[in-house]
């Protein structure tokens, strides 16, 4: 068996013990799924929205409606508000996975009897990162699934859940949030080098949602609206952000790195 | 099995391991004694190829640290200073994976072996956290061997240990001798040096010593022969001193302490001198320094010449 996968499988066994990291795994997709859900339950009768046209929404935002109605526009405009949240899936999750595996095997002293196997560095790094992005990635795929039906079911028409589905979602969803898991993975492993406390390495790896919460604001506001084109530079600055942020935790990742000088 | 030269291990400006050079034979168990901060773990890690020399050159079962790193991996096992297991998982569960990582065929038929060799078997589902440190030494032990390797590194193995399982590792320690394994062991207990190994190394970042627990001792320190008499009176003294083969004599609570080159040539001689003299010996025998004494010796004037220096 690939040696990668053998630590995947073990750090599963091992992090999904612990009932915190399983409340995480489990609770944020379900709230960030249920949310836009309920509120679409709630307005879903038409008498609710009648009278809303596009031109009630922020002018940014009515553009992108072309031919749908009020109501299907605002509904839109909902589910839109959900997207960056759900993108908050593949940073959190892999966040509290990484650091209670990493830091965990720093406490309990775990990591020299691995290191002093014939596991490369590389693979064990691979290993610590696709344990904790995979799951992660999953559920985010998971969520949107049950987010796209339940909006199917629960929107005024097929009009709404079609733009779930169109290029930008499926972008967002499929390409952006896998590269925001690396991200978040990077940064959790080159926290843990420095913490020995796993709460303390989730919470400082977790500045890593910063920015985009930032983006959630700014639509909120009305800075600026999602669209393709943001999508689109989002990807092309995290393969650059990723590419950064992979080879500096696989530098702090080295053997000697980790016997030495993570205290 | 083991060979170093002049092997050297820097932090930064810390010397950790200065020109180290020494070898270890195969199938003999090896001890590398040091106060804290000696090197000996550095040393362990050096041979075990997880982190790499400043300089010098050291092979582990033919092969070169630094250029074949993943071959001694897989010919060296190691119970680390402390044992190091997942809590988490299962003692059986604990052994697969290091199983799976080092490459084992029958996984499942080495895990059982030595988890029944260790004593562990009826306990193999439970969980590692739960288990007393004895155990939790014994199943770092039965991970460090379950890829069969040559070369054994044990740093502390009875450390934190009570007695009982202390004796029960030793024990174990010395099965995997007959068994023909090189044994490589750090310990601050230099008793269990003195039983287990066939040589042993006194270092202090530099290799202060390095020879038999015997030699080491008749290197240190003169051999010493104590004669136990009824009433130990000056005349004996007097007596015992014009034998040119005696270094020196003294009385001690009608004890004459007695150094000697070669007692079992001279203690005939003395025996009858004594008894021609008047003297009622009661009993005789050797003055044992014990490797503690020695270690002390080595350790504590290599600690004279650093304040000196």
């Amino acid at each position: 068996m690939n040696k990668t996968w053998i630590i995947v499988r073990k750090d599963w066994a091992e992090v999904f013990k612990n009932r915190f990291v399983l409340f995480t795994v489990a609770f944020l997709p379900l709230i960030l799924t249920a949310l836009p859900l309920i509120i679409l339950y709630a307005t879903r009768s038409t008498s609710d929205l009648e009278g809303f046209s596009s031109a009630d929404m922020p002018a940014g935002f009515a553009a992108l409606c072309n031919e749908m109605s009020g109501g299907e526009c605002v509904q839109y405009f909902i589910v839109s508000q959900f997207m960056l949240l759900f993108m908050l899936i593949p940073m959190a999750i892999p966040v509290t996975i990484a650091s209670y595996s990493i830091v965990g095997e720093k406490t309990t002293r775990t990591l020299e009897p691995v290191l002093a196997t014939p596991v490369t560095t590389f693979e064990l790094l691979a290993g610590k990162a696709l344990a904790a992005a995979i799951p992660a990635v999953v559920v985010t795929w998971l969520g949107f699934a049950v987010f796209a039906v339940g909006t199917r079911v629960l929107s005024l028409s097929p009009n709404v859940t079609a733009r779930l589905l169109d290029p930008l979602w499926l972008m967002a969803i499929f390409i952006v949030g896998p590269l925001l898991a690396v991200a978040a993975v990077s940064v959790t492993v080159m926290v843990s080098s420095r913490a020995n406390d796993p709460r303390v390495a989730e919470q400082l790896s977790m500045l890593v949602i910063m920015p985009l919460l930032a983006a959630f604001f700014g639509q909120i506001t009305g800075l600026f609206f999602i669209n393709q084109t943001l999508i689109l530079w989002m990807a092309v600055g995290l393969v650059v952000v990723d590419s950064g942020l992979l080879a500096l935790a696989t530098h702090i990742f080295q053997r000697e790195t980790i016997l030495t000088r993570w205290k | 099995m083991i060979q170093t030269e002049n092997l050297t291990k820097r932090f930064g400006d810390i010397l950790a391991v200065d020109r180290l050079t020494l070898s270890v034979e195969a199938g003999e168990v090896f001890g590398f004694l040091g106060p804290n901060g000696a090197g000996k773990t550095t040393t362990i890690r050096l041979l075990t190829a997880l982190i790499s020399p400043t300089s010098g050159h050291a092979t582990v079962a033919g092969c070169e640290v630094g250029l074949e790193d993943g071959k001694i991996r897989r010919q060296v096992g190691i119970l680390t200073e402390s044992p190091g297991l997942y809590d988490r998982l299962s003692a059986e569960r604990n052994l697969a994976f290091f199983a799976r990582l080092y490459e084992v065929e029958d996984v499942d038929g080495q895990v059982e072996r030595y988890l029944r060799m260790l004593g562990l078997w009826d306990r193999r589902h439970e969980e590692a956290g739960i288990f007393s440190r004895g155990m939790r030494q014994k199943l770092a032990i039965a991970r460090a061997l379950l890829h069969e390797p040559q070369v054994l590194f044990l740093d502390e193995p009875t450390s934190s240990l009570d007695p009982e399982a202390a004796r029960l590792v030793r024990e174990f320690i010395v099965g995997l001798k007959r068994e023909g394994r090189t044994i490589f062991i750090c310990t601050h207990n230099l008793d269990e040096a003195d039983r287990l190994c066939d040589r042993i190394a006194v270092v202090n970042t530099r290799l202060l010593a390095l020879d038999t627990p015997s030699a080491l001792r008749r290197q240190l320190y003169e051999r010493t022969v104590v004669f136990h008499l009824r009433e130990a009176e000056p005349r004996f003294i007097r007596r015992l001193q014009t034998l040119s083969f005696v270094r020196s004599v003294r009385e001690m609570d009608n004890k004459l302490v007695v150094a000697l080159d070669d007692p079992e040539k001279h203690n005939p001689v003395i025996i009858r001198s004594l008894v021609e003299a008047g003297a009622d010996i009661q009993f005789v025998g050797e003055l044992r320094r014990t490797l503690e004494d020695v270690y002390l010796r080595l350790v504590g004037s290599e600690d004279g010449k650093s304040n000196q220096r």
